[in-house]
């Protein structure tokens, strides 16, 4: 090994580290270290002067590795491999010392403690990285086409803005039309235009659109591969209608005559038949049997739409097709679920009737709604004269949902507005802060206010039929503390409308990990940084936009949409995509053939060459995991850049005693 | 079952105002095949009160029941009073979860040679202990008069569900409700099952408490049911011996008997009135033997909701 020069750079991040880590210290001791040449505290390492001065000292002293000592790889490693690149440096000759997140930010109330912490952490880095080899990263072509999961307003202006652009998007949609939560909608906030109107021509252009290929009514079942490119596996529920011939004319609903309750688009409030088209403006406008409840799948009779379709599109015997599909970027748009309301059972909902969900009221509302747009109980006809909205019903509370679901404000001051224009009834609201926050929302709510609904500071701690006064007799109750005058209230109204807060969907683990997408602790998808790549995963190639990365409403819906549809467009454009060179690597010389690592890769990266009688990993699907590494009885799978001797002199480093005025391996 | 025997607090209020809670306890345990054997020289809870006053000895008074029961080797103890259990186990709780006040108590027991390790005792209601232990298929085996035909209101109380939920749910549980349709009977929909039934406060305030026994009466009443169901003696005495007053002062003329739970299974069992501690209560409730009926009623069918309605909500799981 030739002479190793190492320097070593501290940071102070202003105030971050430096205010507790005594950082000229750990620059000065740390030039005591083994190889060491040049070591320097500054302020922001990452600014240019930063990058600039390891550039310099490259050249000037001639350095075969750099450590920077800073914030956390995530943050700025790529920044420093890029400094020691332009010095002429492989960027893989650098190593990162983490003295932020992992030292003065959970220290900081121990400063000696962390300075001691940050030095075993210098040591540790300036110990590997002369074992650190220079890599190349792998370049990958890129597929142009795109997967779009999730058929809402977030996923359909993916698919668009990636269409338009002139490329092919397959965008799967798991119910028969695309949509999503936004298609059942009656007005948006604060606007006040119809979500319908809004929305269908979307729609239409994403049926329509020459570069889309719509599989609604499908599921993807199976993800292989790397970005750039997936091999996506989709299974295609049985229709039971040939899409071909069908013109979606509608006879056949129209003669079914079975009646089922429709809980998904009329959230339980209205009814569809056996075979049905979720709503009238459909895409694609082709209906489905619902097999669960057609007579023919119970008895074998009936047949009726079979009889009275005019272009024999009926198919019982349909079954499930499987596509394969190859595209090269996946964006995941899979939305939210409403909170079960049923979960607080001192709400009283699906036992006390006139209390309804804040979907069914939106249903309620509607013009192609159940009751055609009339505010009405639950009896169907009588209108209320006063009605009780509840704010954060699941959202806000250490009980169910800690997060704020971010729409339920201004959907709430939408629906008090609609119940007065409608019915005129008297309208109180229950909330426990007004979070008024974009665009003309405080604006909104000072029109509601001036409309005359009253709002009542104040978490609703039960709704009930228990009467206490001959007033009372007949109407719901709610039972509050009205925070603003500080006392106890009961205020009996018809009819009670719950703002049930938005949830991650109940498989959104599941489908995470197929993607490679991880939830965070509020179970909704994790983006790469919650500031800066908002729509990125910690998966190349897989992005998340819309209300499956965290409750919102639609206008960050769309702007999400757009922004995963630029970055998509922005690998397509580029062609190629450089991959990490990390990477395992199968001595074969040495390799006995015993497979063990074949079936431990979680990324069916390594295959069995009978040929050779040896394991050979595929580089391009391997991720670096290091599984097969601990795995191989014989120690023959080296990880690039994770090697045993990188690991060990880490280990060693870590273990000088940082407190002695000697350096000594403890 | 093999012939168990659990460590029995009685509390103050079995010894007197309500002996029927007593009688019908000690009769189903005999029939059901199990024993209460009761904690040797044990004294008050403390009740509701004495929290409140002064927490040390209130803590103090409590853990020497708890002492006294874990010297006899038990592993837990079963109570039927609804305050005496919670403060049974409040105790055991706090002083697992405050080591300070676990000394302070230990010290205090120290005085009569007593003392207690926190969590030694599992702390449970005699409710809970028959439907788990017990169970509903040995309710439903040993059942010899099926209760069909009445209708009873399970009232639970504030004190059992809150604020450490041992049944099935801490606002509305269900618990007494499956054994009731066990026995035959049926349980109402009852809304204000787990409300406060006044507790102390006819002592304090008889407006407010009347108040609130009258509410309770009231929604048990509309709710359809026969007789009100309880395992508390103090939610039974309220809700029995006050029910005149509230009548007189709300000017209605309710007259629905208070049962205890264990006096609902010794009817089922077979058991004769006088053996469940029938007549010691003010609004009489023989009358509810000859309601029983031989087999069961016709199931009633759900009321056909009109053609115009919007139907219930059903959420998809």
């Amino acid at each position: 090994m030739s002479e190793q020069r190492v320097g070593v750079y501290v940071c102070h991040c202003g105030h971050n580290i430096a205010g507790t880590v005594d950082v000229e210290h750990v620059a000065e001791w740390s030039a005591n270290l083994p190889n060491v040449v040049i070591s320097r505290d500054n302020k922001f390492m990452c600014a240019s002067t930063g990058q600039e001065q390891i550039e310099e000292d490259i050249k000037e002293f001639d350095l075969t590795h750099v450590v920077v000592a800073s914030c956390s790889p995530h943050m700025h490693e790529k920044t420093f491999r890029n400094a020691c690149a332009r010095a002429g440096l492989n960027p893989y000759l650098f190593e990162m010392a983490n003295i932020r997140e992992h030292a003065s930010w959970v220290h900081a109330s121990d400063k000696d403690g962390a300075t001691n912490k940050a030095k075993s952490l210098v040591s540790a880095a300036v110990h590997r990285v002369i074992h650190q080899e220079p890599l190349q990263p792998m370049q990958v072509d890129i597929r142009p086409e795109t997967l779009v999961v999730g058929g809402g307003i977030a996923g359909i202006q993916t698919a668009l803005e990636i269409a338009d652009a002139g490329y092919h998007v397959y965008l799967v949609e798991r119910e028969p039309s695309i949509g999503g939560h936004m298609a059942m909608f009656d007005k948006t906030f604060p606007t006040l235009d119809c979500s319908a109107c809004i929305l269908t021509p979307k729609m239409f252009d994403a049926g329509s659109h020459p570069h889309i290929t719509l599989l609604s009514y499908s599921e993807v079942e199976q993800v292989d591969g790397y970005v750039g490119n997936f091999t996506v596996r989709v299974r295609r529920k049985a229709r039971h209608v040939d899409e071909d011939l069908c013109t979606g004319c509608g006879s056949c609903w129209e003669k079914c005559p079975i009646k089922v309750i429709d809980t998904v688009f009329e959230a339980g409030l209205g009814s569809r038949k056996a075979i049905y088209r979720p709503f009238p403006q459909a895409v694609p406008k082709y209906p489905i049997i619902d097999v669960e409840n057609c007579t023919y799948y119970k008895s074998g009779k009936c047949r009726m739409c079979e009889k009275v379709c005019p272009t024999e599109a009926i198919r019982f015997d349909q079954e499930d097709e499987i596509l394969e599909v190859e595209v090269g970027n996946i964006v995941l748009a899979t939305g939210f679920q409403l909170f079960d309301p049923r979960r607080i059972p001192n709400y009283g909902y699906g036992r006390l009737e006139n209390v309804f969900t804040n979907l069914e009221f939106e249903r309620l509302s509607n013009a192609a709604g159940p009751t055609e747009g009339k505010i009405v109980l639950r009896d169907g006809v009588t209108e209320p004269e006063s009605v009780a909205i509840v704010h954060c019903v699941g959202s806000r509370d250490k009980n169910y949902n800690s997060h704020c679901s971010a729409i339920c404000c201004m959907a709430s001051l939408k629906f008090a507005h609609l119940v007065m224009e409608k019915t005129g009834a008297k309208v109180y609201n229950f909330y426990i802060d007004m979070r008024s926050i974009s665009k003309g929302y405080e604006e909104f709510y000072h029109r509601i206010m001036e409309e005359g609904a009253s709002f009542i500071r104040g978490k609703v701690s039960e709704i009930t039929d228990a009467a206490h006064t001959p007033e009372e007799e007949g109407k719901l109750i709610l039972v509050c503390e009205d925070t603003l005058i500080g006392r106890p209230r009961r205020v009996p109204v018809d009819m009670v409308i719950l703002s049930a807060g938005l949830e991650p969907r109940a498989d959104a683990q599941e489908v995470g990990y197929m993607f490679g997408a991880g939830c965070g602790d509020t179970g909704f998808f994790t983006e790469r940084h919650p500031k800066l790549d908002p729509v990125a995963t910690v998966t190349e190639g897989v992005f998340i936009a819309g209300a499956c990365q965290g409750a919102k409403d639609i206008p960050d819906s769309v702007a999400q949409g757009a922004a995963a549809a630029a970055r998509v467009l922005a690998t397509i454009s580029k062609k190629q995509v450089n991959l990490e060179p990390v990477r395992a690597e199968i001595d074969e010389s040495r390799c006995s053939g015993c497979r063990i690592c074949n079936n431990m890769c979680p990324y069916h990266a390594i295959d069995f060459i009978e040929a050779d009688g040896v394991s050979r990993v595929n580089p391009a699907l391997c991720k670096g995991c290091g599984t097969c590494v601990a795995a191989c009885p014989s120690q023959v799978i080296n990880g690039a850049h994770f090697t045993f001797d990188q690991l060990i002199a880490e280990i060693d480093g870590i273990m000088v005693d940082v407190t002695a005025g000697a350096l000594e391996v403890v | 079952m093999s012939q168990k025997t659990y460590t029995y607090y009685p509390g103050c209020s079995l010894q007197h105002g309500n002996h029927a809670y007593e009688v019908s306890n000690r009769a189903v345990a005999k029939a059901l095949g199990f024993e209460l054997a009761e904690i040797d020289d044990w004294n008050c809870c403390g009740a509701t009160e004495y929290f409140s006053l002064n927490r040390l000895p209130a803590y103090a008074l409590v853990a020497r029941n708890l002492a006294r029961a874990a010297d006899g080797g038990a592993t837990e103890v079963v109570a039927p009073c609804s305050a005496c259990f919670l403060n049974l186990y409040k105790t055991d709780k706090h002083m697992k979860l405050y080591p300070k006040l676990n000394d302070q108590v230990n010290e205090a027991l120290g005085a009569g040679n007593l003392s207690y390790k926190p969590g030694t005792l599992k702390v449970r209601h005699l409710l809970e202990m028959i439907i788990t232990d017990v169970g509903f298929d040995m309710l439903k085996d040993r059942t010899r008069r099926p209760l069909y035909g009445l209708n009873f209101a399970p009232y639970y109380g504030c004190l059992i569900a809150r604020p450490d939920n041992v049944l099935d749910s801490t606002e509305q549980p269900t618990l007494m409700d499956q054994m009731i349709e066990v026995l035959g009977a049926k349980a109402t929909d009852f809304h204000l099952k787990t409300f406060c039934c006044g507790g102390h406060m006819t002592q304090i305030s008889e407006e407010t408490a009347y108040g609130m026994i009258h509410r309770i009466i009231k929604n048990a009443v509309d709710s359809g049911a026969d007789a009100i169901v309880t395992i508390c003696p103090m939610c039974q005495m309220n809700l029995d011996v006050y029910q005149g007053y509230a009548n007189d002062m709300f000017g209605t003329k309710y007259e629905i008997p208070v049962m205890f739970f264990t006096q609902v299974i010794g009817l089922a069992l077979g058991l004769s009135p006088r053996e469940l501690g029938f007549g010691q209560e003010f609004v009489n409730m023989s009358g509810l033997i000859d309601k029983i009926q031989s087999s069961p009623p016709p199931k009633a069918k759900a009321a056909r909701r009109p053609k115009e309605a919007l139907p219930m909500p059903v959420m998809p799981e």
